[in-house]
C-alpha cells in the first residue's frame, strides 16, 4: 500500500464520513463538527496526494494551499458558531426549523 | 481624455477598492453611508477603465505585486468578465444609492450591512478576475460567508433560519468544488485554468473533478432541485440583501460553473462530458416550470420574487445541451444576455418589493390597496423589471430569451423553445398577479408611509436599465467578443504565459 492510496482512502473515509454525520445529525454544533472533518478530509487529499514522485521533495503549492483552506475553514466555523448562538437566543432551537412562515 | 492608468491597475482597483471600503466602513460606522457610496461610484468607473482598456488592448492577465502564479495570484478579463463586473457595479452602485435610506430606520442593521456588502462586492470581483482554482475557492467562500451573514440581517428568527441552511448548503458546495480542485492538482499538478484546460484529458480524474465541482455549483446556484434553500434566504432577508443575492450572488457561481465549462471541460470526450449538458437542459427546463408555478402560488410579494428567481436560473442552463453543435456561441450570448439582464430587473423587483414594504409594513400581495396610484414610481420600477422578465420587448429579457429560442430553432430543438415560451407566460402570471392587486382597492383601506424619493428612483434607474439593455446589443457584443471566451477556452490570454513555460522547459535540457 502507497502511502498516496492511504492518503486518499483516509481522505474520501474523512469526506464520507463528514457527509454522512451531516445528513443525518440534528444539532447544529454537530453539523458543524460534520463540517470540520470534512474539510480535513479535503485538506488530507490536496496535501496527501499531491506529493507524486516518490523520494522527490514535496510540492509546497498545495501545503500553501491547505493552509489558506483552514484559515477559511476557521472563519467559516467561526461565523456558523454565531449564527448558531444568535439563532438559539431567538427560538430557544438548536437545530434548523421548517423554513414556514414564523412571522 | 488619456486614460491615466491602465487596465491591469483597473483591474486590481476592483478588488481593492471595495477591500479597503469594508474595512473603512467597518471601523468609521458612521461614515458608512458615504465611504460605501464614494467605493461605489469608484468601482463603477474602475469597471469602465477596465472595459475600456479590454476594447482597446484584448484580454488581460496581470500578476499582482510582480508575483507570479503559482504562488503569487494572477488576475484575468475577457469579454465574459467583464460583462459580469459591468452588470456587478451597476446593480451594486443601484443597491448603494437605496440602502442608505432604507437602513435609515435601522441604523444597527446599517452598520454591519455595509463592510458585509462591500466584502461581498470584493469576493465578486475577485471571482471574476481569478485567474486560478484555488483563488477561486477562496472568492467563492468569502462570497458564501458574507452572503449568508447578510441574510442574518435582520435577526429574525426566520431569516436566522434561513441564514444558517444556506451557510451549510454554501459551506457544502464550496467543500465539494475545492474537492474536485484537489483531485485535478493530483492529476495534472497545476490550478491555472489555462493550463489545465491545456493537460486536461478525458478519464476518472476529470469525471470525478467535474461530478464533484458541478455538484457543489449546482447547489450554489440554486438549480431545481437544489433550489430548496433560495426562497427562505432571498424572502427573509433584508431588500437590498435579496436583490444583491438574487441578482448578483446566484450569478456568480454560474459564471464559475460556465467558466469551468467552457474553459476545462466542454472539449472532453467521454460519456459524462456529453451526458451533462442534457442533464443540465432538462434541469433548467425543470426549474423553469416548477420555479413559476410556485411563484404564481405565493401570497407574500418577495416570494414571489424569490421562486421567479429559482425559475430564471432555469434559463441559464438551457443553453448547455445547445452548444455542443453549430449555433451554439448564440446559446451562450443567449444566456449571458438573460443573466444580464436578469440582474437589473431583478434587483430592480426586490427593491421596489423593499419599497412597497416600508409603504404598507407587509408584503402580502392582496393587500398591496391601490400602491399603483399611491407609489407609481416604485410600482412603474416593478412593471418594468417583470416586462423584462417576461420576455418583452424592448427589454433585455426579449433579447436574451430570443437568441435562445434562435438557438433552440436552429438545432430543432423544439421541447426547449417550448419551455422558453411556456415559462414566458407564467411569468406574465405572476407579473400581472401582482399588477392586478396594486391597482385593487381592499376593503379595509390602508395607511401608507412616505418611502424616499432615493429607494424610488434607485429601482426605477435599474428597472430602466433593465430595458434600455434591449437597445445595447449593438455595443454588448464586441466586448464579449474579448478573448473570446466561447470560442476557444482562454487559450488567448495564456499564450504568452504558455510560450514561456515552453521555452523554459526546452531550454533546460
Amino acid at each position: 500500500m502507497t502511502s498516496v492510496l492511504v492518503f486518499a482512502l483516509a481522505g474520501v473515509g474523512l469526506i464520507v464520513l463528514g457527509f454522512y454525520a451531516l445528513l443525518v445529525q440534528r444539532h447544529l454544533l454537530r453539523k458543524v463538527l460534520a463540517f470540520n472533518v470534512i474539510s480535513s478530509g479535503i485538506f488530507l487529499l490536496l496535501a496527501g496526494l499531491a506529493r507524486r514522485a516518490p523520494g522527490a521533495e514535496p510540492d509546497p503549492v498545495p501545503q500553501a494551499m491547505v493552509l489558506t483552506g483552514i484559515v477559511v475553514a476557521v472563519a467559516a466555523t467561526a461565523l456558523a458558531l454565531a449564527m448558531i448562538q444568535a439563532l438559539r437566543a431567538a427560538t430557544g432551537r438548536t437545530w434548523l426549523g421548517d423554513d414556514g412562515d414564523e412571522e | 481624455m488619456p486614460m491615466p492608468l491602465s487596465g491591469a491597475e483597473w483591474a486590481a482597483a476592483l478588488v481593492f477598492v471595495p477591500l479597503l471600503a469594508a474595512l473603512a466602513c467597518f471601523l468609521v460606522p458612521r461614515a458608512a453611508n458615504w465611504l460605501g457610496l464614494l467605493a461605489a461610484t469608484l468601482i463603477l468607473f474602475a469597471t469602465l477603465g477596465l472595459v475600456r482598456g479590454l476594447l482597446g488592448d484584448g484580454p488581460l492577465r496581470v500578476a499582482v505585486g510582480a508575483w507570479a502564479a503559482p504562488l503569487g495570484i494572477d488576475l484575468v478579463a475577457d469579454g465574459l468578465s467583464a460583462v459580469l463586473l459591468l452588470m456587478t457595479a451597476l446593480v451594486g452602485l443601484g443597491v448603494s444609492a437605496f440602502a442608505p435610506a432604507y437602513f435609515a430606520e435601522h441604523s444597527e442593521q446599517r452598520r454591519w450591512f455595509w463592510p458585509l456588502w462591500l466584502l461581498l462586492w470584493t469576493a465578486l470581483n475577485g471571482l471574476y478576475l481569478a485567474a486560478d482554482l484555488f483563488n477561486l475557492y477562496v472568492m467563492l467562500e468569502l462570497l458564501g460567508l458574507s452572503a449568508a451573514a447578510l441574510t442574518a440581517l435582520s435577526g429574525s428568527a426566520t431569516a436566522l433560519n434561513a441564514a444558517m441552511r444556506y451557510l451549510f448548503v454554501s459551506l457544502l458546495g464550496s467543500a465539494a468544488y475545492l474537492l474536485g480542485v484537489a483531485l485535478l492538482y493530483h492529476g495534472y499538478g497545476t490550478v491555472d485554468m489555462v493550463l489545465l484546460g491545456e493537460r486536461l484529458e478525458a478519464g476518472a480524474v476529470a469525471s470525478a473533478a467535474l461530478l464533484a465541482m458541478v455538484a457543489g455549483l449546482l447547489l450554489k446556484t440554486a438549480l431545481w432541485p437544489f433550489h430548496f434553500w433560495l426562497a427562505p434566504a432571498h424572502g427573509s432577508a433584508p431588500a437590498p440583501v435579496s436583490a444583491l443575492l438574487s441578482a448578483l450572488v446566484i450569478k456568480a457561481s454560474f459564471y464559475l460553473l460556465l467558466r469551468l465549462w467552457l474553459a476545462l471541460f466542454s472539449g472532453l470526450a467521454g460519456l459524462l462530458p456529453t451526458l451533462l449538458p442534457e442533464l443540465l437542459g432538462l434541469l433548467g427546463a425543470a426549474a423553469i416550470l416548477w420555479g413559476s408555478v410556485q411563484a404564481l402560488r405565493q401570497r407574500r410579494l418577495k416570494l414571489l420574487i424569490a421562486y421567479s428567481t429559482v425559475a430564471q436560473v432555469g434559463y441559464l442552463f438551457l443553453a448547455f445541451p445547445l452548444t455542443g453543435v453549430q449555433a451554439g456561441e448564440i446559446a451562450w450570448r443567449a444566456v449571458l444576455y438573460l443573466a444580464l439582464a436578469h440582474g437589473l430587473a431583478k434587483a430592480a423587483m426586490f427593491l421596489s418589493a423593499g419599497g412597497l414594504l416600508r409603504f404598507a409594513g407587509h408584503d402580502r400581495i392582496a393587500d398591496l390597496d391601490r400602491a399603483a396610484q399611491r407609489l407609481p414610481l416604485t410600482l412603474t420600477a416593478f412593471v418594468l423589471g417583470g416586462v423584462s422578465i417576461m420576455g418583452l420587448p424592448p427589454s433585455g429579457g426579449f433579447i436574451g430569451k430570443w437568441l435562445l429560442l434562435e438557438a433552440a430553432f436552429t438545432q430543432g430543438r423544439w421541447g426547449l423553445a417550448l419551455v422558453v415560451l411556456v415559462g414566458g407566460i407564467l411569468a406574465a402570471g405572476y407579473v400581472f398577479k401582482v399588477i392586478g392587486y396594486a391597482f385593487t382597492a381592499t376593503k379595509i383601506a390602508q395607511e401608507g408611509e412616505a418611502v424616499p424619493l432615493a429607494m424610488q428612483w434607485s429601482a426605477l434607474l435599474l428597472a430602466f436599465g433593465a430595458i434600455l439593455l434591449g437597445f445595447a446589443a449593438p455595443w454588448f457584443w464586441p466586448l464579449l467578443e474579448v478573448g473570446a471566451p466561447f470560442a476557444a477556452p482562454l487559450a488567448e490570454i495564456g499564450t504568452e504565459a504558455i510560450a514561456e513555460v515552453g521555452a523554459v522547459s526546452e531550454a533546460a535540457p
